[in-house]
Formats: structure tokens, sequence, C-alpha cells
């Protein structure tokens, strides 16, 4: 006996609150009645995401995608579907009016279509050359170095309508062909992989997932610019994408895939892997190189740009990760394909690492244009225990968050830069009801202010002061005129930082002031924080049912405000408490509550 | 490996991609898939790959391969495991640590039934168009 | 500085082989921390003489990075991850019951030198957030009510 077919129904809290759990019971009982109990199976799995659509079955082998269904469907899906093998079409999945009915294997003909960047990720082995090579890896750099010259490479690239992906999203065949026409005795590829912002890691997992194809990209860029030596730059806190670039490194250079006359032709290429040490502003191309070059990681002023001056004075052609593993793809299957998707000003896709207050958190890859209501509730099944979206952000340190109006904006360069925030490396860190705006950009402050490199004014001291006039609002010692310096200071620091980071570091500031600035005021004015995150603005108290006197708040108490012996019910005295949180974190039995 | 020529990528890309696809369509080799990039192997990976090994020694299941990969983007369900067994339709589990591996083995590739509450399947990612 | 530090032979390959290639400190420095866990000064001081930079120039470049270390770590290492998604999560109370209720400072060391702790910038792991790494062991999804088992677990 063997099942020869297979119901999947959702078993994610989201699914199971919309009665997916009374169906699961009812798909069981038609089954067996049906006398279908040996032939099909009835699976509950994890969220299947798409929870605006949901409940969700889904039926195996024939990959019928049933949307929307009740309990009151259950019958005819299985006398239908099951008992007489027909689809049951009006549960089916329908994309759009004009689209009609979409079978999941022309839905899948898509999802291959836009998996650009991860399309090996979670395939093959990337501790394998083979199974690269396999999935037409170096078949590009086969084509450019037999049958394109560097113009034609670089026109590919152009009608690809390729930008960075790290983040100010210059245009790539622009970079290159800068570097190009220069006159240089050695020119040099680099690779981005100090992927430093706090939530995101696109990068680590494309080079974990995939290094043959940021080798194979850079060896193509040689090829156009006519450089023979690449560096990756990558972080050390990544050990594992070390060992697997060392590791892919090792095996092209024993195919002869890198290193002197690659295949047999007159083209040769190295790479070398070079080490970050925790340096945030080693993630802007110019303080990048110095690192690279052995010293303290410190942005020079552009111009020069590293195309005319970078590595060890020599052109430098400088791309992220995710820009890089693009190339390939535009190389084998044309640019004027890959310009095919996206939106008029981003062309291809962009990976997110969606996290924070997310169901499904983890790595996807969209289309340019896809909104934001797509990724965070179709893709990641929503908002953890149904809290309300309060906003999302992106762009990392850099970056601004998107709050719920924009919910429905296409996500590309120029619309994230029109609302305030950017597309950056690619971190979206979803926000909840329970996140406090102040505490969040006071994070991000905090972050940049430790990373600047204190080689200019406007950041070194703009950043500090930011932070201080933050840390008084949510201390609730501000004045309406702490918003108007924080305004001040943001656009000074913007118009007059030396790099990238000093300029954007105030973007958190001014994109919640844009969005939240009652949130502000509420602290300001009404000293009071709604989300509880601000400890100053709280009162502690002890519930005294649930205070068993054993001391442990009164003992950690640096201000000796708790007032108690063993056994007896504890207070705290709000004159002489300092609000530090020591004591809900040193009481065993929740006893300490703030509000 | 000797270095190879422009005629030898091809015959060698050529084998490889008609063996990657037969491991893919027909699916005449079973095999179990484990992401293995950092959160994988953060979660447990490592431990579920020794579990998976363990059960299909102890089964005599010789003909099952086990591979690694790299993240496959479910960061929510980690360790993940892509299970391909002919006759069974394709599908990946997720936060399966070792108990979970020994009942894969034991429930899908034995006894050819789906496992309850571990499938991770991501129909939006499929859906969502230009 | 009477007596000399002793590198592995490891080490002295390493350095050997990296000398003559430019934008070698970073590298080496890595390396030397590796055999240490951090850089005596002692070890700096030998490297000026192995690798012909000035001793200016290695702690300008170790103090600007935040990875390299000057003082010797605990016997165990205790990472918290402050990424956006660990911090929003719930990381800063995991540092506080560290702090508060096992007295392990931020970037410092316990009275017993048994603990390090350190807050560290996001280890991409956001999907298990928030998270802890005791000596590269990553403990995911953490509540601040599972620290003291885990601490038990390094005595």
């Amino acid at each position: 006996m063997a099942y020869n077919t297979f119901v999947l129904i959702c078993g994610g809290t989201a699914c199971e609150s919309s009665k997916s759990d009374e169906m699961y019971k009812l798909l069981q009982k038609e089954i067996f009645d049906n006398n279908l109990k040996n032939d099909v199976q009835v699976v509950k799995t994890g969220c299947f995401g798409f929870c605006e659509q949901g409940p969700i079955i889904k039926i195996l082998p024939d990959n019928t995608f049933y949307v929307k269904v009740t309990p009151d469907d259950i019958k005819e899906i299985v006398q239908e579907h099951l008992v007489k093998g027909r689809t049951v079409e009006r549960l089916e999945y329908k994309p759009s009016e004009d689209k009609g009915r979409v079978k999941i294997e022309d839905i899948e003909f898509y999802q291959k279509q836009f998996r650009i960047v991860l399309r090996n990720c979670g395939v093959i082995d990337p501790e394998n050359i083979n199974e690269y090579i396999a999935r037409d890896g170096y078949l590009a750099l086969e084509k450019v170095i037999f049958q394109m010259t560097p113009d034609d490479i670089i026109n590919e690239l152009k009608i690809s309508g390729l930008r960075g992906r790290g983040g100010a999203g210059f245009p790539t065949w622009m970079k290159w062909n800068l570097t190009k026409k220069e006159n240089a005795d050695q020119k040099y590829v680099v690779c981005n992989a100090d992927e430093g912002d706090p939530g995101a890691y696109m990068d680590r997992s494309t080079l974990e997932g995939d290094p043959h194809s940021v080798l194979e990209a850079m060896a193509i860029c040689g090829k156009a610019i006519g450089a023979s030596r690449g560096f990756i730059y990558i972080r050390a806190e990544y050990p594992l994408a070390i060992t697997r670039l060392e590791i892919a490194i090792k095996q092209a250079k024993e195919l002869g895939l890198l290193g002197d006359n690659i295949l047999g032709s007159d083209f040769s290429f190295d790479i070398e892997i070079r080490l970050g040490a925790g340096a945030f502003v080693c993630g802007e191309e110019t303080a990048l190189l110095r690192s690279i070059e052995g010293s303290r990681g410190m942005p020079t002023p552009r111009p020069p740009f590293p195309s005319v001056k970078g590595l060890w004075e020599k052109p430098t052609c400088i791309n992220n990760v995710e820009t890089w593993a693009n190339v390939p793809v535009i190389i084998n299957k044309g640019g004027a394909w890959f310009s095919k998707i996206g939106t008029e000003n981003s062309k291809g896709t962009k990976v997110f690492a969606l996290t924070g207050k997310i169901n499904n958190s983890g790595l996807i890859e969209v289309p340019m244009g896809t909104t934001l209501r797509e990724i965070i509730y179709d893709i990641g099944g929503g908002i953890i225990n149904n809290k309300k979206f309060k906003a999302a952000q992106s762009g990392g340190p850099s970056g601004g968050v998107i709050p719920e109006q924009y919910l429905d904006t296409p996500i590309d360069y120029n619309n994230l830069t029109a609302i305030g925030s950017m597309m950056g490396s690619g971190g979206l860190i979803v926000m909840d009801e329970d996140d406090c705006i102040v505490d969040v950009v006071k994070f991000y402050l905090q972050f940049t202010v430790d990373e600047s490199c204190g080689k200019c004014a406007p950041c070194r001291i703009g950043g500090k002061q930011l932070l201080s006039i933050l840390d008084d609002i949510s201390a609730g010692n501000a004045t309406e005129q702490s918003i108007k310096n924080l305004k001040a200071i943001s656009i000074a620091m913007n118009n007059a930082s030396l790099c990238g980071l000093g300029q954007t570091a105030s973007n958190p500031v001014m994109s919640t002031l844009k969005y939240f600035e009652d949130e502000y005021l509420e602290h300001i004015n009404g000293k009071k924080c709604s989300a509880g995150k601000c400890k100053s603005l709280m009162t502690f108290t002890i519930v005294a049912d649930k205070c068993i006197g054993c001391t442990a708040c009164a003992r950690k108490c640096p201000a000796n405000a708790i007032i108690g012996t063993v056994k007896q019910v504890h207070v705290i005295d709000q004159s002489k408490c300092i609000k530090c949180g020591a004591c809900v974190t040193a009481c065993k039995f929740d006893a300490v509550i703030k509000g | 490996m000797s270095k190879l020529t422009l005629d030898d990528l091809r015959k060698l890309r050529e084998e490889k991609t008609q063996e990657f696809s037969r491991r893919n369509n027909e699916q005449d080799k079973s095999s179990i898939i484990i992401g293995m990039g950092t959160c994988g192997i953060a979660a447990g990976a490592k431990e579920t790959l020794n579990a998976f090994i363990e059960a299909l020694d102890t089964n005599g299941l010789t003909n099952v391969k086990v591979k690694q990969t790299g993240c496959m983007g479910s960061c929510n369900v980690e360790p993940t495991v892509e299970v391909v067994i002919p006759g069974m339709p394709t599908v990946v589990y997720g936060n399966v640590d070792g108990t979970v591996a020994k009942k894969i083995v034991l429930k899908h590739i034995i006894g050819k039934e789906l496992l309850d509450d571990h499938i991770q399947d991501k129909p939006a990612m499929d859906i969502i168009e230009n | 500085m009477s007596e000399q530090i002793n590198f592995s032979q490891e080490l002295n390959d390493y350095i050997a082989e990296w000398k003559d290639k430019p934008g070698n400190l970073i590298m080496i420095l890595h390396k030397v921390q590796e055999e240490f866990g951090y850089v005596p000064r002692k070890a700096a001081l030998k490297l000026t003489e192995m690798i012909d930079v000035t001793l200016a120039k290695i702690y300008g470049v170790i103090t600007f990075y935040h990875y390299f270390k000057l003082e010797e770590p605990g016997k165990y290492q205790i990472q918290v991850c402050m990424g956006t998604a660990c911090y929003l999560k719930g990381g800063q109370d995991i540092i506080d019951e560290l702090e508060t209720n096992f007295g392990i400072p931020v970037n410092g060391t316990s009275e017993d030198r048994k603990f390090s702790l350190e807050a560290l910038r996001c280890v991409g792991c956001c999907g298990l957030a928030p998270v802890m790494i005791i000596d590269k062991q990553v403990y995911g999804k953490l509540t601040k009510e599972e620290i003291p088992g885990i601490l038990k677990k390094y005595q």
C-alpha cells in the first residue's frame, strides 16, 4: 500500500484561526467515507505564507492550489478532485482577473525567471564546482573570453539596466566603463562583501550558497575592463562564507577557470580574499580600499573615484556581492531579457532579508516593483500574533521607514528615495505596534556614532549630538525645540559629511520625523511612550499578589528605592526610582511591572 | 585535476548537466539535501545531518544520498531539508532536528508518507509576478 | 619588554608567506588574534621587527577595528547579537540579564575571568533572533529564563 495523492493543508497559526483544523478533520472524514484512506494522505504543513488567501489547500502530485477554502468546500474537493479527478475551478488560485487561471507549473516558470541572484542557493552543493558548472556555470565566462569584446560586455550590461545593489544604485555598466577607459599597467576588480548592515545577510547567504557566481562575475569584469587581479573583501564575522569562497577559488584554479591563460586563452585573472575586521565604514568604497591596503578604514574624498585612483592608486572597479551575482545571468540570457524584469528605472530583482516582527522571516528574491504588502503579507505570512503593522525599515542605518500608507507602493530605487528611505543592501525589518520609533532611531544612531571613523566633523560631532537629543526625548527631558535641532543637524550632516556613512546617518531621524512626528511629540509633551520601550517614561510597580518577598529586586536596585524585608511584599519608592529596570530583570515571579 | 580547455569545459558541463537534471526530474536517485548556511548550522543542521546518516545506516538505506546546499531562505524554520524520493512529491521540511530526521527516514522514506507539521511550501514566492 | 613572546610555527610560516605582500597587516593581525585570543602588546612589538611596520601603525589599526582585542578575554566568550532584528526581539534584555544577574559586564569580563561579554553586530541569523553565542555554539530564539541553564554548562 502506498499513497498516491497528498493533500497539504496549512497548519500555520494564521490559517488555524480560520478553521484549518476543522477542515483537516473534515478532510480525513470525507476521505475515510469515500474509501480513499489508503490512497490519500492529509498532511498539515507549516505556514504557506500568502495568508490573505488562506486557508490554503495544495494537492500533490497534481500541484493544484486551492485558496480561501471553507469547511463547506471540503466535500466538493474530495468528491470532485480526489474521487473524480476533476479540478474545482472556482477555488483555484487566480492571480488577477485578466490573466485567468494559472497552474502551478506555469507559476513555477515565473519563479525560475525571478530567482536570478539566488538561482543556485539551496539547489547546488556550494563546495562542488561541478554542480555549478551543471547549472550553466562558467558559461558566461566562456562566452566573454571567446565571443565578446570588452565593449560588447559593457554594452550588454548597459542594455540590462543593472544598478548597484549595495546602496546608491549607480548604473553598473558606467562603473565598468569608467574603469575600462583608464590607461594603467595594473587595474583591479573588487568585491565588496563587507555586509555590515544590522539585519542584512543576503550577501552572506549568496556567498555561502553559490560562491562561484561571484568569482565568475569578477573574472568577466576583469576581461571587460582589462584587469588581471581581483580581491574579495569580506567580513571576518562570516567564517563559513570565507571557507566556501576559499574552496571555490581553489577548485576554479585547479580547473583553470581562474589563474593564467583561462581555458587556454590569453586572458589571465586571479582572485584573493582579504578579511575585514568589524568596521561598518569599510562598506564605503574608499574606506574599503584603504582597509585592503592594510590601513585604518578611513574614507577619502571623491573625486578621484576608485575607477581612476583606487586600490594602490590604480583604477579599480568595485561592486557588491548581489550585483556581481546578477552578471553571469545577464551575459547568458542577454541584457534585453534582464531589462524586461522590474520597473522603468530599476531592472531585475532584489533580494531582501525579511526580519523583525514577521511570521516567515527569511531570504526572498522578488522582482523590482513588488509592493511591501505582497512581501509582508503574501510571502512573509503577516505580522507575528496578528499585531498591527507600524512600519518597515529598509536600508539599515542609512535608510528610513516605510509607513503603512505606502504598503502598496512598488518598491524600486526611485520610489524608496521619494518616500525618504533607500534600497540599501536589502535588510527589511518589520516593526509592529509594540515598537517605539524613538527607540529604534536611537538604536540606529548609536550604531552610526559607534561606527563613525571620526575623520570629518559633521559626522563625528553631528551624530553624537543627534543621539544626545534622542536620549533627552526618550528620557522626557526635551522640548519642541529639540525637534527643530534634530532637523537642523540632520540637514547639516547630510550636506557636509565626507562619505556615505555620515551623509546618510541622519536618514532614520529625518524619515521618522516625516511620518511619526506625533510619536516624538507624545514623548516630549505627553512624557509618554505608548509602545512601552522608553524606560524613563514608565513607572515601575510591584504587584502585591505576585511578590513573595524574596528581596532579589531590592538587592539589585542601585538607588535603594525598593522597600521591604524578607517574605514581605516590596514597594518601589517612586521618588527614588531611577527607572533602570534592574528590578524587572531581577524578579523571577513577574511581580514587577512597567507601564 | 588538470586545467580545462574550452572543449573540456563544454564536455564537463554537458555531462554534469545531465547528471544534475537526472537527479531533479527522474528522481532515480534518492537524496536528502540539507540547507547548510550559517542560519541552518546555527539552528543545528550538523546534528540533523548526523541523525540522517545514522538513521539511514541503521535502516540499511544505502541508496539514499545525503548532500549539503546553501541557505534555502526559510530562516524561521531552520534547519531545512529537501527530500527527494522516487514516487513521492519532493518536499522541503522545516524545523528538522535529530528526532524529526529519524521520523523522515522512517515515515517518508520507508513508509512513503508525508510528515505532519513540518512541510514548508511558499506558493507566494512562485506567484508574485512582474 | 625583557622576554620575547613565542609564536607557533604555523604563525611564523603565515607571517613569512605574507611578509612581502602589500596590505598584509590586517591579515597577519587576524592570525595573531586567532592564536592568542587577543593581540598582546609583546606580539605587536615582535611584529614591528618581523614585517617592518611601526608600533603606531599597528595600534592605529587594532584600535580602529572592533574585531581586534587588546585585552585577554575570559575563559568563555559570550556574544549577544545586537543587530536590528535581535534588538527588536529583546537582545537588550539578554544583555541586561547577563549584566545584572551574572555580573558579566558588556564589553568586559566577569571578576572570576570565566566569561567575557560582547555586544555583537548582526551575526545574520535573524530568523533565530534573539541570538547568543558562546564559543561558537549558537543559542537562538532565546529567553532570559534560559540563560542560567545555559551558563551552567560552562562551569
